[in-house]
C-alpha cells in the first residue's frame, strides 16, 4: 500500500438500534484517533444512492465494513457497490465475546456500549494495520 | 399491501462522513422518542438496498419524510430509488443557513450548540409529520431539554 492509499471504514447507519451506534462510535475512533493516518470514512448512503465519485473510492481503496446488526447493510452495500472488501465486522460477533457490555441508547451509548465501541475500534485497527503493511 | 395512514415513516441518511449527517440522525431519533413516539417510525436508509422487498415496501406502506444532511439527497434519492417517492423532504443544510449562529464540528459527541441545532431540525421535522398527518401547523411543541433528559 502506497503512501497516498488509505483504507475506508465504513459503518452501517444503524439508526435502528444501539448497535449500530457502537458500530458508528468505533468508525469515528479509528479514523479520528487510532489510525487518522490511514483511514478515511464515508457515508454508507452515498452507495445506497449510487453517488459515482463514492463508487468510485470505494472501488479503488480497501474497505472494511462495520456493521451493528446481522442485516449487514455496510457490507451487502459496498458489495453491491463492486468495492474491494477486505473485512467485515458485526458489533453481534464482539458482542458475543463480550456479554457483559450490553450497548443501550441509539442518540447517546450508554457506557458499557462506550466500552464495546472502544473494543471493536481496536480489533479493526489491527486489521487496518495489516492491511497498511500488505498482510491481509 | 397495508397502506399506513396514521404513522409517518422518517427516513434519515447516514450521514457518518459529515457533523449534518449526524444532526439528521439524531434529529430523526428525537423525533421518533419524543417529539411524535408512536406516531412517526424508521428505516437504515442502506437496509434498502441490503433488505428485502419488505424493506423496499416502507414507502409505500408509510407516508415518508426523509431527512437529508447535505445537498447530495442520498435518502431523497435512496428511498425514491428502492421504495417510493416520499411525502416531504428536509435538508439540514437548508435550515443551517437560517441560522447563522449554528457552527458544526463534531460528527460524533454533539457540543452543547449542536444538540440544540438538532432540537430546531427535529422541531421542523416534527411539523412536516403534523402536515403528512393533516394536522394544523403550530401544533408543535418544543424540544423540551433533550439534552439534559440524555445525560
Amino acid at each position: 500500500m502506497t503512501e497516498k492509499e488509505h483504507v475506508y471504514v465504513i459503518p452501517c447507519s444503524g439508526i435502528g438500534k444501539a448497535l449500530g451506534t457502537v458500530g458508528r462510535k468505533a468508525a469515528y475512533k479509528i479514523v479520528e484517533e487510532l489510525r487518522p493516518q490511514h483511514t478515511r470514512t464515508t457515508c454508507l448512503a452515498l452507495l445506497t444512492a449510487g453517488d459515482e465519485e463514492t463508487l468510485k473510492e470505494v472501488r479503488e481503496h480497501p474497505c472494511i465494513s462495520i456493521d451493528g446488526c446481522p442485516a449487514k447493510c455496510a457490507q451487502k452495500n459496498i458489495e453491491a457497490s463492486k468495492g474491494r472488501l477486505i473485512s467485515s465486522v458485526t458489533v453481534t460477533e464482539v458482542l458475543s465475546r463480550h456479554k457483559d457490555l450490553k450497548p443501550e441508547g441509539v442518540i447517546t451509548l450508554n457506557p458499557k456500549g462506550c466500552e464495546l465501541a472502544n473494543l471493536l475500534a481496536k480489533e479493526v485497527a489491527e486489521t487496518v494495520d495489516k492491511i497498511v503493511k500488505g498482510e491481509n | 399491501m397495508t397502506i399506513v395512514r396514521n404513522k409517518v415513516g422518517v427516513v434519515s441518511c447516514s450521514g457518518e462522513e459529515i457533523p449534518e449527517g449526524t444532526i439528521s440522525r439524531v434529529a430523526t431519533r428525537l423525533v421518533l422518542e419524543k417529539l411524535r413516539p408512536g406516531e412517526t417510525v424508521t428505516i437504515c436508509l442502506p437496509l434498502f438496498l441490503a433488505g428485502g422487498e419488505d424493506e423496499r415496501a416502507f414507502a409505500r406502506v408509510f407516508p415518508t419524510i426523509t431527512v437529508d444532511g447535505c445537498e447530495k439527497r442520498c435518502a431523497e434519492k435512496g428511498t425514491k430509488k428502492y421504495s417510493g417517492k416520499p411525502a416531504a423532504t428536509i435538508i439540514v443544510t437548508d435550515i443551517l443557513k437560517k441560522c447563522t449562529n449554528a457552527n458544526l464540528k463534531s460528527r460524533d459527541e454533539l457540543s452543547p450548540e449542536e444538540w440544540k441545532f438538532a432540537e430546531k431540525v427535529a422541531e421542523e421535522i416534527a411539523e412536516k409529520v403534523d402536515e403528512v398527518l393533516g394536522r394544523k401547523k403550530g401544533a408543535n411543541e418544543k424540544v423540551e431539554s433533550c439534552q439534559r433528559a440524555e445525560k
